[in-house]
């Protein structure tokens, strides 16, 4: 009967998972009853639940504590079914103490009191659900969803393909048809950098407070990628706060761009009619501009490269299987893994810190002052235009492509019923993707 | 006199709000269409009578296409 017990998931099990499991749940309910991104939220949802049952094993690694000076055993300090922390001593020898650095549970002692031991030697094994730097912390993926963390998140593999599939979902029209809104695409990438800054002053590293800053980037995959490379610990809580973000555009962008602007600016007219961009134009873009771009940043290239030929494929018009599957089953096919493997990161004990909190915090200021910086820019840029340009379609440069576009549309049409501002906003909406990838790419380059 | 109702953007019309003979004025709905995987109410530039609508549910439109004219 106790040997059965010991054998369910119900010994390890504890508040902080059943608090995860109604978290996912809280996202399936949020994608399912209000339709907010229901094709992330419901399987990082689902992806939460899985992870918090514990021994189901789908993000486990399996960790080797090594001695490091040769010596005897005294005592072993912690027993096999017991969870533990960070820095938990488990073995006592002569000559250390030797502590997990990964919370877990021990699968096997390897030693016994009165053995020696030399250094190098495996004293213990443990199973963990931590995401490690490999180069100081090595681990072993065992599980299914930490296999293709490793080899798909990792290993940069699955965030460029996203890019490429965005690249054939983009259209870049109405940014070629007025190349200034690039600028307003560029200055969002403040709240990036403000961000960084706010982090670094709570504490975190110069590698979290890049990962953290990137949300405010508003862009998934760029994200995913940013943290893998510099702090893979706190990708849950990133890629979380950042997919969670863009599903709540349409509650954090309203009240910055009202605060920021007059009535009479948001009613100002933009007329629909955006000029004709040629064929040429649009296949020379992903073209030349991957060339500048990567030469400029070039730790940007598995983003923008990606992206640019996904690009490629959609405008050149003569390979439309390629762009049509790049734009229906391969995102999605691409979206299952890496949204389950991101939802499979959030076990409690990685999760429930006091560090998540605060990156959550930060993210959404990051976010917001990424939109305060699109529309003060506009405001500025129109201090020189003829033409004046709505300052609204400024906060669409926080990319979350095209929901903050839509965003300013409604907003748009409710101070003026004539303004159609949906073309002119994904302007910068589309600039700010590639903008996020360029900071993404530089945070990488001069961190990584 | 005929006067001409073009679209402000290209899009699918989800559905006419008019219908041939309706009288209408202008700030009316006329249009839904669906851009960018949203609905956008199209609203009348110009009142008048309704004599003829170049579209239908369906339609992909595009930008400045002559979807109804008005007498």
């Amino acid at each position: 009967m106790l040997f059965g017990l010991l054998e369910t998931g119900f010994v390890y099990f504890y508040w902080g998972n059943l608090l995860m499991i109604l978290l996912g749940g809280g996202l399936i309910f949020l994608g399912i009853a209000k339709k907010m991104e229901p094709l992330l939220l419901i399987p990082i949802g689902f992806g939460i639940i899985l992870v918090n049952l514990p021994l189901g094993g789908l993000m486990d690694y399996r960790y080797e504590l090594t001695a490091q000076r040769s010596g005897v055993v005294q005592e072993i300090v912690i027993d096999e079914t017991t969870r533990f922390a960070e820095g938990t001593a488990i073995v006592r020898t002569n000559a250390e103490i030797l502590q997990s650095p990964v919370h877990g549970r021990l699968t096997s002692i390897e030693v016994q009191p009165g053995q020696n031991v030399g250094a190098g030697d495996v004293v213990a094994v443990i199973i963990t659900t931590m995401q490690t730097d490999q180069s100081v912390i090595p681990t072993e993926p065992i599980g299914l969803l930490s296999r293709l963390f490793a080899y798909g998140i990792m290993w940069h593999i699955l965030p460029p393909l996203i890019f490429l599939s965005l690249g054939a979902l983009t259209n870049f029209a109405p940014m070629l048809a007025n190349p200034r809104v690039m600028l307003l695409g560029a200055a969002t990438q403040f709240g990036v950098y403000f961000a960084f800054f706010i982090s670094l002053f709570f504490g975190f590293s110069f590698e979290e407070a890049a990962s953290i800053g990137i949300i405010g980037g508003a862009e998934g995959p760029t994200t995913i990628f940013v943290t893998a490379t510099l702090a893979p610990h706190i990708i849950g809580a990133t890629a979380v706060a950042c997919y969670s973000y863009m599903a709540m555009v349409p509650l954090i962008l309203p009240p910055v761009i009202n605060l920021l602007t007059t009535k009479k600016e948001r009613q100002i007219y933009m007329k629909p009619k955006l000029r004709p961009v040629s064929k040429l134009e649009k296949i020379l873009f992903p073209i030349v501009g991957a060339i500048i771009v990567i030469l400029l940043v070039p730790s940007s290239a598995p983003l923008i490269g990606c992206f640019m030929v996904g690009n490629l494929f959609r405008e050149c018009g003569v390979v439309d299987r390629l762009a049509e599957t790049a734009q229906t089953s391969f995102v999605d096919i691409l979206t299952i893994f890496i949204t389950l493997t991101i939802g499979g990161t959030m076990a409690a004990e990685n999760f429930i810190t006091v560090s998540t909190l605060s990156i959550l915090v930060i993210g959404v200021i990051s976010f917001a002052s990424a939109a305060a910086a699109g529309v003060l820019f506009a405001k500025f840029m129109n201090l020189f235009l003829k033409e004046k340009i709505n300052p609204m379609i400024g906060a669409a440069g926080v990319s979350a492509v095209p929901m903050a576009a839509r965003v300013v549309h409604v907003m748009g049409q409710k101070e003026n019923k004539k303004n159609y501002l949906l073309m002119h906003a994904m302007g910068p909406n589309v600039a700010a993707a590639i903008g996020a990838a360029i900071a993404g790419g530089v945070f990488v380059g001069v961190l990584g | 006199m005929s006067k001409e109702i073009a679209t402000p953007m290209a899009g699918k019309v989800v559905s006419i709000l008019v219908n041939e003979g309706d009288t209408i004025q202008e700030d009316d709905e006329i249009l839904l269409l669906e851009a960018m995987k949203m609905e956008t109410t199209v609203y009348a530039t110009d009142g008048g009578k309704v004599k003829k609508i170049n579209i239908k549910s369906g339609d992909r439109i595009e930008e400045d296409d002559i979807v109804m004219i008005l007498e």
